[in-house]
Order: C-alpha cells, then structure tokens, then sequence
C-alpha cells in the first residue's frame, strides 16, 4: 500500500520518508514489576483496526507526528 | 501420474460441525491443514476439525513466493528447516499428489566484505547442522546463473555467494491441497467459509470455539495456526504475542524463456528471484514498514524492488510486470516462529511465521501434532516456545529471513 503520512510542517509526503515509532502501551492488568517489563519490551497489541501511532519524518523536517489510522485498510483518521 | 491432465479433486467437506471435537484447529492455511494432516497420517488422532474463515490457502498460503530453503544462520533454525526440507522432498510420494516440487538450488549473493563473512559463516553453520550449503566465488556464481551481472552496474560487484543446493520451489495451492485431500481421506473434518468469533474458557481453560455461525464447538486442544489475525486470537485467549503483522509484497512479470535456473538472493540489496513453471519472472523483497492488516499492493514497492533487481538482473527490465499481491505477515521480534504451548490450559499456537512460513510447512504440521499427540514438546521447537522471551531466550536470525 502506498501509504502517504500527513506531516504538520510538510504537508502530504511518502510514507518512504517516514520512521514509524510504535505507542506501546501496557494493559493495567499486567501488574508484576518484570511482567510488565517483558510486555514493554516484546509484546504488542497489534489489533486489527484503529490505532494511534507516531511517524518520524527523517527525510524532511526531523520532526515526528501523531496519526490515527486504520490498520485494516491504511486509511488515515481524523 | 500425467502431469498435464489431472482428474478434479473434490474433497468432502464437513456440513456442520459435531458439539464436539478432540482437536479444533483454527486456519486453513498450510500450517493448520500439514497439523491435521500428520495427526490424521502419523498419529491416527482424526477427531480433527479445521475451521477456514475464507476457502482453504486464501491466506498466506496462496500469497507467497514459494521458496523451500533452510539456509539459516542459527543451529535451532538449519535442523528445523533442514527437515522441512527433507519432508516436502518426500511429500508427493507420501500424498501421491504432485506439488511441483522443484529441487533448484538458492544462491545468496554478498556484495561487501561484511557480506561474505555472512555468507561464509552461513555455509559453515550449516553444514556442521546437516544442511548443505557451500560458499562460491563470483566466478562460480556466472556459471550457475549467467544472467546475474556480476559487476552488479558497477555498484554492487558479486563478491561470491553461499550456495544452498537444496533450495526448492512448490506450487503452493498445490501443497494446500494435497495435505487437505490426505487430511480429509483419514477422517479430519474441513469448514470453509466459518470464522472463529470467540473461545471458550472455563476459568483459565480454553475448551472450545465459537464460530459466526453461532455453533459452539467443544474441543480437548484449540490450536491456532492463524496466519496475519494470530493477536487477534490470541486476544480471544487472554493473549498477547510478540507479534506485529506487516504486509510483505511480491510480483510477477510475463513470461521469459525458462533457462533462470536457481533462486537468486542479495541480503545487501534486499530482493530475490526465481522463475515459476509458467516461466514469470518472480521477484520479491522487504516487507513494508508499517504494522497493517491491509493487503492491497502499491506502486513505491514496485519501483523500489525493480530498481534493486534490476540492478542485478538486467534482462529485467525488457520484461514486464504482469501482477503484484500482498500477503499479512506475523512478525516476531526475533525473525524466529513462535510455536507450542502458550501457558493457557488447551490452547497451542503456531504463529510466528512472518515472511518464512511456506518453507516450513510440513515441519511445522509435523512437530505441532506430535506435540499434540504426545503431550511432550518435541526438541525441534522447543526452542520456539513462546516463553523463550521472558527467560531472555531469543533466537535472533533477521539475517536469514531474506526480508530484512
């Protein structure tokens, strides 16, 4: 797919200029100090649908962004 | 057998499913059919029900590129491949059904001096693990596949290669079908068409699934050989895997004189190659960089594998590219598959499976019904237990994935 990442400061650009940076987020649930510590490291939510995640626009303005986007179709979201 | 005119193959399929089951196996893909298959064939456990949400290898197992290789780089992954490599040999006398095997031998190119210690080290960690790869000068690399330009444009000169002989091809949908037809012969039920929407769980226990048809299945193991949804299941169970799907894609061009004999590779330029029976030209390379359930195609791989294969292969670029396809791959962090108990009572996974499951097939099916059948895990992937990352046990092999 070929995915185009809505940067603030350059407008609509190729998703080749981007750095994908993943939010993880850790459910409440998993409480020990070393359980928690595995999920941060290895585990991902990985759902089929919408997520908010972070883009790194490294050929261009080297500032990152936040885009919401639905992963069973790459479409970006408001 | 003739090779050309074959009878229809018709396969009955299961109806409605009994209220119970010993195993349910969710996905129809290769994994999930090779595991009822040997249950059925090496262990005679054919209480089996697959569930298929589309028709059997519409996943993964009809979007790949076909490559049968165990070139790895870590001993656990040479022996594991290596006997995927032994059972697909074998597998057209064991289903008498001809998958179009196709022994070619695999060339992995190096361009740098980095490169070729990869590559030597790659020959030398599989023949001391039983499997045969060698590693072979520029020169050797011209005879084996003339059309390799081997000053790679002037910019990626071949250094050499390590050459894995027993690099093969099969048809896939052919494998698909062949395991199923043998599944189905012994006894195991098959339902196309029938989506898991949720598992049941007594307590911590799983011991069964629910399906869109609002059928509640009993099961004494569920085992999911989900192939792109494997966190989606796993979810169902109170799960979370080290798994995050990307699409990987590929392409074909028209038809070229069938003289491409090997499977060609460059870890440095990231694609491969090889030439499908039809005589297309098959190229692919690195899956794409965002976690997506999405398996549409797009034109910036196009132009970005193009570039880099040509590169390689001049005569490339007078063909044309007749089309493109998209599969969703499970990721691990590791490049390794993730298989075997997963620490909820009656549910398995054989997951994992990224951009490397086609190889793995037989193997994978193989060693996921003797566990089953057994109850032990067998030494060929207790290695890929899915516990190996909190007793910091990871099986680090991006280098062999050729996706990377």
């Amino acid at each position: 797919m070929s995915l185009r990442i809505d940067c603030p400061n350059c407008g609509r650009r190729n998703l080749d200029e981007f750095v994908y940076g993943e939010i993880p987020v850790t459910p409440d649930h998993i409480a020990g100090r070393f359980e928690r510590d595995l999920d941060r490291v290895f585990m991902h939510d990985n759902p089929a649908g919408a997520v908010v995640e972070r883009w790194f626009h490294v050929y261009g303005c080297r500032r990152w962004t936040t885009v919401r986007r639905d992963t069973t179709n790459d479409q970006l979201l408001d | 057998m003739n090779e050309f005119i074959e009878a229809k193959v018709t396969l009955a399929w299961a109806e409605s499913p009994k209220a119970a089951y010993d195993v349910v196996i969710i996905g129809g893909g290769g994994h999930g059919l090779a595991t009822a298959y040997y249950l059925a064939a090496r262990h005679g456990i054919t209480d089996v029900l697959v569930l298929e949400k589309g028709y059997i290898g519409s996943g993964n197992s009809g979007r790949n590129t076909t490559v049968i290789r165990a070139n790895y780089g870590i001993p656990e992954a040479v022996r594991f491949y290596q006997r995927s490599v032994e059972l697909y040999a074998q597998l057209e006398e064991e289903t008498d059904r001809w998958i179009m095997h196709d022994t070619k031998g695999l060339l992995w190119m190096c361009h740098t001096e980095s490169g070729e210690r990869a590559e030597r080290a790659r020959a030398r960690i599989n023949t001391a693990c039983g499997s045969e790869t060698v590693y072979v000068d520029s020169a050797e690399v011209k005879r084996l596949a003339p059309q390799v330009d081997i000053a790679g444009g002037g910019r990626y000169p071949v250094r050499g290669a390590s050459y894995h002989p027993g690099g093969a091809t099969a048809r896939h949908d052919r494998v698909v079908w062949a395991l199923a037809e043998g599944a189905v012969k012994r006894g195991v039920d098959i339902m196309q068409r029938t989506a898991v929407v949720d598992l049941l769980r007594e307590g911590d226990r799983v011991v069964g699934v629910r399906t869109a048809n609002g059928d509640d299945i009993a099961a004494g193991v569920v085992v999911s050989a989900v192939g792109g949804h494997a966190s989606v299941v796993a979810k169902m169970a109170g799960l979370r895997l080290p798994i995050r799907t990307h699409p990987l894609q590929a392409f074909v061009t028209n038809h070229y004189e069938r003289t491409f004999d090997p499977i060609v590779a460059s870890a440095e330029l990231l694609f491969y190659a090889s030439q499908t029976a039809r005589g297309e030209m098959l190229i692919g390379a690195e899956i794409d960089r965002q976690p997506s359930y999405s398996s549409r195609s797009g034109y910036h791989f196009l132009q970005s594998c193009s570039r880099r294969a040509t590169t390689l292969l001049p005569f490339l670029r007078n063909l044309r590219i007749l089309r493109q396809w998209t599969g969703i791959c499970d990721m691990s962090p590791d490049y390794s598959p993730v298989m075997g108990r997963t620490g909820v009572d009656g549910f398995m996974i054989t997951t994992g499976w990224g951009t490397w499951g086609f190889k793995a097939i037989p193997v994978g099916g193989e060693q996921m019904a003797e566990l089953i059948a057994t109850g032990v895990t067998p030494d060929l992937i207790e290695p890929f237990r899915l516990s190996r990352f909190a007793e910091d046990r990871v099986l680090a092999d991006r280098g062999s994935a050729g996706t990377h």
